[in-house]
């Protein structure tokens, strides 16, 4: 490459130019190839946000990758001890922002759990219905870029059209597309608008057939699934060793999600599957596997509103009676408490000393996690490999960072 | 051009070396306004597919509800761009490159026949003129990666040195197979035997004849599999999707011309859209018939009017196979760049010299489609 003239004789691997005092005077030139130190991101196009990957290449090899983190960092734990439990709600929002509707819902838990709140049935109805089709957006952006990633525009497009929907529907109910603020400590912030339901029930239908329409077009095209197959093997053991949750874990064949191992919210009443990587394509533990769970997740999700939607009750409370004051205070104590995040297990451990903040607030995030297996996972892949594994960890930064 | 020259010395009475600068010039300018029209059109054309594709609307506002002249608003937007170079370039490679990348798919206009009569310059060996002079644009593809001092702006131009090395074997080989059935490597002729009246008249009166051997696509299966290799290499050769390694913007930021701006980087865009009116206008010329419209039916005529028709014939197989490019672009995935190379090694290459072979064989037996039947 540029520097690629050095001396046999040189020491090591250091390089010695043409020209540099230390190169012993008498040493035939050879050409040979030399490691390339280059830098991607944080301004790269499929790093996903700002992540930076110091990453070492041998031709089109990787050898080495150093992810660095920390360029979104917005001191979100700390801000969780210096304002109100109500005040921290919206903040929540601004870490998982393709999801912010399960980090309120994790937050809101978290802290129902310590300051043992009852949530109105009703609520909870409408905050799972909320919380999947968040799932869905989220998961609908994730296979879109992936597939931006391996440079297929279209389906992109097709995913963005169907997040519209959902983002329509959830702007109705809270008036935010991103940050929604809708589930707060004790319910949820407005009960559902009228023709909510039907327009849901409508989505649902269609969003059916347009998954088939997404399989045609990228799941099983020849030159993704080359691209994806056997590339980028997770095992369990490694993702279990390195914590990784969600879909992420799912692609490697271990079934285990949140919402079945410790039901939250009303999920032990509604009847869905839990879809792992089985190796169709490939190996198990793939890109491929990690997409086509994603993918299957959405429809689980789909069973799950429609459930939801046709056990709604009809009329009751949607916030429970003792925190529909500002002046919120919770109990002295303490909890931890994880939910099914679209991206893996999102928890919120919290201590109270019975004020209206928290002593101390720190969030378990999936994609912190789940981004640990990149410097394990990139070295000995091709740089056009290395893209697809990061797109399909499937992280965000303002999650990672905090 | 060889006609211009004499009529400008016998006509107006103009010597020689002047008649043939002028002519010269005037070729120049006249491919020059076509590629930019050309581009602009391709630009759009690429534009409202895409868009179309994506369920989008595409341009809408610039030049009618269709936006026609989006693509010079943006051209005159690079126009007035700042010409940026960055300081650790090597700004002279830096400042010829897009020159260099351009002029291969410029000087390859020369030899293209838009029309029976019309055409820079009509030399017998024209298949190979292009083939060869399309390849210049590698090295200033490579130039303006070596020069731009960036890591990433190298890998592209090694990715796409690599590429265009590659596929530049099939995609000749398979232009050989056409080659080999009509013994000339002058466009004009190849397609002048695609539209050979079969009962060996060549001056027909009338304005319909027919025409026994047909497009080169459809002359025999071999020549049908030489027209599908050519297609598959020349969008690696245009480093169009699935093949666009080079600029692959999601690995490699922009590729080669990262570090591009203005009217420099226009440059580079006017050569990707040069290249692929070229191999179409090739794929077209060679495989397609040219400016005949039917396969088999040949049509006979002469004159402004005639040409015009056969300037929009070929016009307008020349979109459909820019068109057919278009389409895939937004539709496939990037292939990954082992993949490429193995696509070009093991698959491409190899069935094209089969292609050959094989033609070199029917030919020798005088047979076209199926031995002992046709």
């Amino acid at each position: 490459m540029a520097d690629s003239v050095s001396a046999t004789t040189a020491p090591s691997k250091t390089l010695l130019f043409p020209g540099d005092p230390l190169r012993p005077p008498d040493t035939y030139v050879d050409v040979r190839t030399q490691e390339l130190q280059i830098n991607m991101g944080p301004q790269h196009p499929s790093t996903h946000g700002v992540l930076r990957l110091a990453i070492w290449v041998d031709g089109e090899i990787v050898t080495r990758a150093d992810p660095d983190i920390g360029y979104l960092h917005r001191c979100a734990e700390k801000i969780g001890e210096s304002v109100s439990c109500i005040q921290y709600v919206p903040y929540t929002d601004r870490y998982d922002y393709l999801a912010a509707m399960n980090n309120n819902l994790g937050y809101c838990l978290a802290v129902e759990k310590v300051a043992e709140v009852e949530v109105p049935e009703r609520a909870q109805y409408i905050r799972t219905i909320a919380v999947e089709l968040n799932r869905i957006a989220s998961h609908l952006v994730a296979i879109g870029t992936y597939g931006l990633d391996l440079g297929a525009f279209t389906p992109f497009f097709y995913a963005f059209r169907e997040r519209e929907e959902i983002l329509r529907l959830l702007e109705w109910i809270c008036g935010a597309r991103l940050t929604y603020n809708f589930i707060r400590i004790g319910g949820v912030m407005r009960d559902t608008p009228a023709g909510w339901i039907e327009d849901i029930r409508k989505f649902l239908d269609l969003f059916e057939t347009r998954l088939d329409e997404f399989n045609d077009l990228l799941t099983h095209n020849h030159i993704f699934v080359g691209r994806t197959a056997n590339v980028g093997v997770l095992s369990i053991e490694d993702a279990v060793r390195y914590g990784l949750t969600g879909p992420n874990l799912r692609g490697s064949g271990l079934r285990y999600d949140l919402r079945r191992e410790q039901p939250y919210l009303l999920y032990d009443r509604f009847t869905f599957d839990i879809p792992v990587g089985t190796g169709i394509k490939g190996t198990v533990g793939d890109c491929w596997d990690r997409y086509w769970v994603r993918l299957l997740e959405m429809r689980e999700s789909v069973r799950i509103v429609r459930q939801a939607i046709d056990q709604l009750p009809t009329g009751g409370e949607i916030m429970a009676k003792n925190v529909r004051h500002l002046a919120f205070k919770s109990k002295a104590g303490e909890g931890y408490l994880g939910i099914e995040n679209p991206r893996g297990e999102l928890g919120y451990y919290l201590i109270s000393d019975g004020g209206a903040n928290s002593y101390r607030s720190r969030i378990r995030a999936p994609s912190f996690c789940n981004l640990s297996i990149l410097e394990s996972m990139l070295p000995g892949t091709m740089l056009a490999d290395a893209v697809a594994i990061i797109g399909s960890i499937d992280i965000v930064l303002g999650e990672v960072d905090r | 051009m060889d006609s211009l020259v004499p009529f400008l010395e016998n006509a107006w009475g103009w010597a020689t070396g002047s008649a043939f600068t002028f002519s010269m010039i005037l070729s120049v300018l006249a491919v020059v306004a076509f590629i930019s029209v050309w581009a602009m059109f391709a630009v759009w054309l690429e534009r409202k597919a895409s868009a179309d594709f994506q369920v989008r609307l595409g341009p809408n506002r610039v030049g009618g509800r269709f936006g026609l002249l989006q693509t010079l608003a943006d051209g005159l937007k690079l126009a007035f761009k700042e010409d940026l170079i960055p300081r650790d370039a090597d700004k002279f490679l830096f400042a010829i490159a897009p020159a260099i990348a351009f002029c291969g798919a410029f000087a390859a206009f020369a030899v293209l026949p838009f029309t029976p009569a019309v055409n820079a310059v009509d030399i017998n060996l024209g298949v190979f003129f292009v083939v060869a002079v399309t390849a210049i644009g590698v090295i200033g593809v490579l130039m303006a990666g070596w020069s731009s001092n960036n890591k990433w702006s190298l890998y592209g131009a090694m990715r796409e040195a690599a590429q265009l090395i590659s596929y530049e074997i099939p995609s000749a080989l398979a232009l050989m197979v056409p080659v080999l059935v009509t013994g000339s490597l002058n466009l004009k002729e190849i397609v002048g035997f695609q539209c050979l009246p079969s009962d060996g008249v060549l001056d027909h009166e009338g304005l319909i004849y027919f025409s026994n051997h047909g497009w080169l696509a459809f002359y025999s299966p071999w020549t049908f599999v030489a027209f599908i290799v050519y297609y598959i290499a020349s969008l690696a050769e245009c480093k169009r999707a699935p093949f666009d390694l080079p600029e692959a913007e999601s690995e490699l930021v922009s590729g080669f011309h990262t570090e591009y701006s203005g009217m420099r980087f226009s440059f580079f865009f006017l050569e990707e859209y040069g290249m692929m009116f070229i191999v179409s206008a090739v794929a077209a010329l060679v495989f397609l018939g040219g400016w005949q419209p039917l396969p088999w039916v040949s049509l006979n005529m002469g004159g402004p009017i005639g040409n015009l028709f056969f300037l929009g014939v070929f016009l307008a197989k020349s979109v459909f196979l820019l068109w057919v490019q278009i389409w895939l672009r937004w539709t496939l995935p990037r292939m990954r760049v082992d993949q490429v190379m193995v696509m070009g090694y093991k698959y491409l290459i190899p069935i094209s010299l089969v292609a050959l072979l094989m033609m070199a064989v029917y030919e020798y037996w005088g047979v076209r489609y199926l031995p002992g039947l046709f």
